[in-house]
């Protein structure tokens, strides 16, 4: 069984800087983690592994220092890393992300699942999960809550999604890409036996190169459908807390209610 | 010709007209980049509506609503796309609700939402009719379609955009989204591919009123879908009771660490229940597990956007505020008066939990017994 997990660096914080010249993400000046719903995807393909055998190889693309979140998805247990970094890609937007992301993939060869995070907490698409399945033209499984079962060798799984309703049960064929939601597991602590094979490890570094079928001209910025316009602020909440005083919590409740009868918000 | 190979010439447009009449199948088209930025020949725009267990998403209303605005700016036409089974009630709602046009993809293999089946319906719409503009509600599935239906477009895709709007000077789509928690707001242009494709999250654009005597054209789409090629199936579907669906609420009730346990969520169900709303809950009281995940408002649970938020015990981490800041008035009832969470509260009432939330509960029962 070959498990595939995408991962994203993402800064530890939500302040962020713009720069103003390209209108892209200063990432540099804050440190960065793996992206939290990524860390659900590393267990469970963790879980697959130990549960089926094989491997699982986690794949970032982003700037040099991204290597340290490779580093910590083999301390806490991947077995082998693919680092995509190289100027050509940089400035990619979900569609050129998941593009490369997808070649690196095949690249790969033989794999039975890919896994991914629900969404990135400082994009928040959610895109390039679905974006990636595409490309590789292969079943996509959102929102996964539950792996219920898959049968690497008969080539099924079967999983449930979280929707708004509820909980869809859905089967499906290998390999497919899942991208996972809290929900699914609780991710382990990186052991000292992966810490040290981690810091051991030799990353191997792929650009545009390296990556036979990829055309550069779906890489990077230029290859980007989408442009970004401007970046700002966004504006802040009017006005300051109204505080509802009163003598008995009864008292509080029939003002508060009063007032939100008015408001027309009920 | 030569001998029997086809050879394609200058005077080839790359319409695609021969692929089909290949014996053999020989053919195929590269997903042009020429093709896609021919953007003067792409018009219109389309809305996909959503619909679970043939009953339409209210999402779908709202984008066109937002649809509607759109095309009346740009002087065409709002084309809502309906995918189902005996969905012809919802195409025709469609119209009421501003389409000038429906196209109506009806078959059994479309009853119930799957990735493969509708994104190349959609696909293969687009591919004919060419929209210059596309939307869907930024839902689980609208998600789950946006970004398989805009990678064989090669086409840009603005997810959950809390904005749009026309640029006056050259018509782009001006698509304003949120990133990084909220912190920041960007706004995105797809300037030289078609279509602009866009995500909105729930609730951002006002619900229309629909029109049950506005006119419209149906357009069946003929479906030739094979239930035996689709390898995905959904086999069931466990629906969750009635407190659980934030996107649609209109009023959620929340609760954190200060309601104390798993039992403290009772009295914020019942006041949910008296108001008609919704039960959320912050990460701590998820991961103390309180609450299913389901549940979760924030960074990593749901965005939410509804008229009324009433925050019970939470202080309000940033995650938190991220999943929630934007709804119209917010209520904090907070035993700590340094609760961060005060900061973006309309009304705040600094009590315990406990005693404030069944007397709201009493007094709301009281007064909208008469209404």
């Amino acid at each position: 069984m070959h498990a595939v997990v995408c991962i994203k660096s993402v800064p530890d914080t939500t302040e962020v800087r713009i720069n103003p010249e390209t209108n892209t993400l200063m990432r540099s000046e804050v440190e960065s983690v793996i992206n939290p719903f990524d860390t659900y995807a590393i267990e469970e393909a963790i879980r697959l592994k130990e549960a089926h055998g094989g491997k699982v190889t986690v794949i970032t693309m982003g700037p040099p220092k991204a290597e340290k979140e490779l580093k910590e998805a083999v301390a806490m247990g991947c077995d082998e890393a693919v680092f995509l970094c190289a100027r050509e890609f940089a400035g990619a937007d979900t569609w050129c992300t998941a593009y490369t992301l997808a070649q690196a993939i095949r690249k790969l060869g033989d794999y039975d699942v890919v896994l991914c995070g629900r969404q990135a907490v400082d994009g928040d698409t959610g895109q390039v999960g679905p974006g990636i399945a595409n490309q590789l033209g292969i079943p996509q499984l959102t929102y996964v809550s539950k792996l219920r079962a898959m049968d690497p060798e008969a080539g099924t799984i079967e999983v449930e999604r979280l929707v708004e309703e509820g909980r869809e049960i859905v089967a499906s064929r290998l390999p497919a890409l899942l991208t996972v939601v809290k929900d699914i597991n609780q991710p382990r602590y990186p052991t000292f036996r992966g810490i040290r094979a981690a810091r051991r490890m030799e990353i191997p570094q792929w650009g545009a190169a390296d990556l036979p079928g990829a055309d550069a001209a779906f890489l990077g910025l230029d290859g980007s459908p989408t442009k970004v316009m401007k970046v700002f602020a966004p504006p802040k909440r009017e006005g300051k807390v109204e505080l509802i005083d009163g003598d008995s919590v009864d008292g509080m409740a029939d003002l508060l209610s009063d007032r939100l009868l008015q408001d027309k918000v009920i | 010709m030569a001998g029997s190979v086809v050879a394609v010439n200058d005077n080839c447009t790359a319409c695609g007209a021969c692929i089909p009449e290949c014996p053999v199948e020989a053919l195929s088209l590269p997903e042009a980049k020429a093709a896609a930025t021919d953007v003067s020949s792409y018009s219109g725009v389309w809305v996909w509506v959503e619909q679970f267990q043939g009953r339409a998403a209210s999402i779908s209303w709202e984008m066109m609503g937002q649809g509607r605005i759109l095309a009346d700016r740009l002087g065409t036409t709002l084309t809502a796309c309906v995918l189902g089974e005996d969905v012809e009630g919802v195409a025709k709602e469609a119209i009421a609700f501003g389409a000038d046009r429906v196209f109506l993809a009806d078959h059994p293999t479309l009853c119930t939402y799957r990735t493969d089946p509708y994104s190349q319906i959609l696909v293969d719409l687009v591919r004919e009719h060419r929209p210059a503009i596309f939307l869907l509600g930024a839902s689980t599935r609208g998600r789950d379609l946006a970004g398989s239906v805009a990678t064989p477009l090669y086409t840009g895709l603005t997810a959950d955009c809390t904005g749009l709007e026309i640029d006056p000077e050259t018509g782009l789509l001006q698509q304003t989204r949120p990133a990084f928690g909220g912190n920041i707001m960007a706004t995105i242009l797809t300037p030289n591919h078609r279509p602009q494709m866009a995500t909105v999250r729930h609730r951002v654009f006002e619900m229309p009123a629909p029109d049950p005597s506005r006119q419209g054209q149906i357009v069946p789409v003929p479906v030739h879908l094979v239930e035996d090629e689709i390898v995905t199936k959904v086999i069931d579907f466990v629906i969750e009771e009635g407190d659980v669906n934030l996107a649609d609420a209109r009023v959620i009730v929340s609760g954190g660490r200060g309601v104390g346990g798993p039992e403290g969520f009772e009295p914020l169900r019942e006041l949910a229940q008296v108001l008609g709303g919704a039960v959320g809950a912050s990460r701590s009281a998820v991961d103390a597990g309180w609450i299913p995940y389901a549940h979760q408002v924030g960074q990593t649970g749901r965005t939410v956007r509804p008229d009324l938020y009433i925050a019970c015990g939470i202080s309000g981490a940033i995650q938190h505020r991220a999943g929630m800041s934007t709804s119209r008035v917010i209520v904090v009832v907070n035993k700590d008066p340094e609760a961060p969470i005060f900061e973006i509260a309309t009304y705040g009432i600094v009590g315990d939990v406990k005693d404030v939330v069944p007397a709201l509960t009493t007094q709301f029962r009281k007064k909208l017994a008469g209404q």
